[in-house]
Formats: C-alpha cells, sequence, structure tokens
C-alpha cells in the first residue's frame, strides 16, 4: 500500500490498527482544539485555562465533541475529534500527566502496567 | 577546505532533558542510555566541530498547523529556545550561520528543493537535548548551526526517499562551501515509538535494528517503506527516523566508519539510540 492511501477518504484514510493517522482531514477537524492546546506554550494561558477551562475552551471554539473529551479528560476522545499529541502533550501537562500516563489512559491500563510493558519490550530478546 | 567530520545521531525524548535536570543519569532506569554518551563527547572533544547541520523536527514550538512546511531551514544569526508548556527548562540559545544557511538554501533551490527559510526559527527539545548530551556543563555552545527542520507531525510528511535526497541536497552545499570550518551532521529523533492511540507503547526492536544496521553502508533501504509503511513499523512518532535518513544523506559519499552506538529499550515510551558514524580516515 503506498504512502498515497493515507490520503484517501473512507477507511483507507486509517489502516494502521490503534493508530489515527494526522492526515489533513483530522488537522482540519482538530484544528480549534490543537490551537489552544498550542497557546498553552505561554504560561499565561496555561493559568487562564486552569482559571476558568469553560471560558479559555469557548474563546478557541472548540466544537461540542471537543469540549466533551477535554472537561472528560478523555484523551482518544480528543484524538478522534483531530487532536495531535504534540499539542495534546501541552495540555496534559497541565494537568500533570506525563507521556506514560497517557500512553495508560489510552491503553486502559494503570500506569504501572503502561511502564511495565514497555520494561518488558526492553528484556523481550535481551538488549539488542 | 571545509572537512566533514562525520554525523552525530540521537533520540530526543523530553524526558531525558528532565533526567538531566534532576541529575538522574546514573540511576538504573537512566544509565543504560547516558552510557552511550561519553564516547559521543570524546570523539567531539577531538574533533572539534565549528558548525553543526541539525535534521529535527517542531514539537509545536515555532510551528503551527497554521502554516506547516514540508522542509524548513534556518537562515537566522540567532535560534532561541522557549516554553513548550510541559516544563522542561528553558534552554541555551544557539548561535546561527546565515551565510552557510543561504548557501544550503540556495544549493536546495538550485536542486529542486524549494524549501521555506526561516530567519526567525524557535527551537524546541529536538534540538537542545541532542546539544545538552553532547556538550553538557558548558557556558555557551561551542557550535554554530543550521537548522533544517522535517515535518513529520501533519500527513502528507514527505517520503524517505525524498528526505535522503534532501539530505544528499545538503551534501552538494556543504562540499563546496568555501571556509575553513569543520562540520558536523546531526539527526535527531526516534527510534521506534509511539505516544498515541490504542496503539500507544509500541516498539519495534527489529525494525530498529535494521534501521541501525543499514544506515552508513546502504542508506537507500531505509527509503523503499512508504511512510504509512514506516508508521507501521516504527510508530506514529518512530517516523522522526526521516531526521536520521536526511542527515544520513547530508553525509553523502563520504566513506563512513561506526565509531559509537548505543540502543537502549525503554526511555519513556521510547526505543532510545545514539550514533556517531565518522569519517573513515
Amino acid at each position: 500500500m503506498g504512502a498515497s492511501a493515507a490520503t484517501k477518504q473512507g477507511a483507507a484514510d486509517q489502516p494502521i490498527p490503534g493508530t489515527t493517522l494526522f492526515t489533513g482531514t483530522m488537522a482540519e477537524r482538530g484544528y480549534a482544539l490543537n490551537a489552544m492546546c498550542y497557546s498553552f506554550n505561554d504560561a499565561k494561558n496555561r493559568q487562564a485555562f486552569i482559571d476558568d477551562e469553560e471560558g479559555y475552551c469557548a474563546r478557541f471554539h472548540l466544537t461540542p465533541g471537543q469540549r466533551r473529551a477535554v472537561a472528560e479528560k478523555d484523551v482518544l476522545g480528543m484524538i478522534a475529534e483531530g487532536g495531535n499529541i504534540y499539542y495534546l502533550a501541552k495540555l496534559a501537562g497541565i494537568w500533570g500527566l506525563n507521556v506514560q500516563d497517557v500512553g495508560a489512559l489510552q491503553t486502559g491500563m494503570s500506569v504501572y502496567d503502561f511502564k511495565a510493558m514497555l520494561l518488558a519490550q526492553g528484556k523481550e530478546g535481551g538488549k539488542s | 577546505m571545509t572537512e566533514l567530520i562525520g554525523g552525530y545521531f540521537t533520540s530526543h525524548v523530553p524526558a531525558i532533558g528532565g533526567a538531566i535536570a534532576k541529575g538522574m543519569q546514573n540511576e538504573p532506569y537512566w544509565k543504560p542510555f547516558f552510557d552511550g554518551f561519553p564516547p559521543i563527547r570524546k570523539w567531539l572533544g577531538e574533533k572539534k566541530p565549528d558548525v553543526a547541520i541539525v535534521f529535527y523536527n517542531d514539537h509545536g514550538l515555532n510551528f503551527f498547523l497554521d502554516k506547516m512546511p514540508t522542509f524548513a531551514v534556518g537562515a537566522a544569526h540567532e535560534y532561541r529556545n522557549a516554553d513548550e508548556g510541559w516544563g522542561l527548562p528553558v534552554y541555551k540559545s544557539f548561535r546561527g550561520d546565515p551565510a552557510l544557511s543561504w548557501h544550503i538554501i540556495e544549493t536546495l533551490v538550485a536542486s529542486e528543493f524549494d524549501v521555506t527559510t526561516c530567519q526567525e526559527m524557535l527551537v524546541d527539545h529536538a534540538m537542545s537535548i541532542p546539544f545538552e548530551l553532547a556538550w553538557p556543563d558548558v557556558a555557551e555552545w561551542p557550535v554554530r548551526i543550521v537548522p533544517i527542520a522535517i515535518n513529520t507531525v501533519q500527513h502528507p510528511l514527505p517520503s524517505a526517499k525524498r528526505c535522503l535526497a534532501l539530505g544528499r541536497a545538503v551534501n552538494k552545499a556543504l562540499t563546496s562551501w568555501k571556509s575553513d570550518d569543520r562540520i558536523v551532521v546531526i539527526g535527531t529523533g526516534g527510534l521506534s515509538h509511539q505516544l498515541d492511540g490504542p496503539r500507544a507503547g509500541f516498539i519495534n526492536k527489529e525494525y530498529d535494528r535494521f534501521c541501525l544496521d543499514n544506515l552508513a553502508a546502504n542508506p537507500d533501504a531505509l527509503t523503499k517503506d512508504s511512510i504509512l509503511r514506516i508508521v507501521e513499523l516504527a510508530g506514529t512518532q518512530g517516523v522522526e527516523i526521516l531526521n536520521w535518513i536526511a542527515a544520513r544523506g547530508a553525509l553523502g559519499d563520504l566513506a563512513l566508519k561506526k565509531r559509537t552506538e548505543n540502543y537502549h529499550v525503554p526511555i519513556s515510551n521510547t526505543a532510545a539510540a545514539s550514533l556517531v558514524l565518522e569519517r573513515a580516515a
């Protein structure tokens, strides 16, 4: 399958199980959410979000689906709504979550089990 | 005469910055990774490069989705790091080399790579962490930089073949550059990892091994896979191997030997690697 398949519409758009390619379609869908997350590079904006999450999300015109996913800290939901992990990581940072916490949330594992899964991959077949 | 000393490749996982800030380099979790760097520092100490050409990807510090260049070349006098939003220290600034940047840009466009040029450009952890690893405890970076950012965020991404060709066009610029400078090429990111989705935590040691084994002598082998296939093999963020491939291209047909290599799983969610390919004799 060629790389061009990634840009076709429909099921062929997302052919890798457990993976959402951040295509043009997703980038368009997620623009508002990612724009909000990008604003969190600035400490003042992080504080503004903490102080008034509802108002801050409204300022960036999040879609109802994005707003719900943010309110529920639903990472898979945010990705389905077009969130890109590099930008979402900035929001996760506000919540004190690192990429392993986020990995656990997305895979339904405990953080302990998620970290253990990573460590086990290091041990598998010895150090390569 | 300009001298190309070789290439330095490393992962740029943000958590490495956290470990450095907290002085955790010798803790059991971190030591196997940091142990890769004394030989790299020794090599750089011997070769004393003046300039680094750095292939990396921005993670939402300088570029947002409003304008997302496929290939962007810095042409600034200075490059600053800044707050990325999740708690890393803000790192030292880098001195640029605008004359070399413009020479590279002119060579690239003449080679039909119509790149974006940036006279102002923030550089993120993908630039700073490899420098913190290579030159710890320096008051200022001992090299000037030319940053070359590759879009690994928003698909469609440039193909591996195109990234290798980009690097080879950069090599034409470096070999035609009249100076007394010693130049090191740096590729950052990878290796296999995936942060997002139910497949988060995906690592592929076999594919990483393939990349590490072929990068020096047979980089074209890494360009046979489509981007989609690379994402499948290396993970959504493992596609940062594109930076390594482009950096390898910038070494051109230089005879290379592996000076040092280290591979360790896991660092954070990532299969972490460091590698030096030096000019053979």
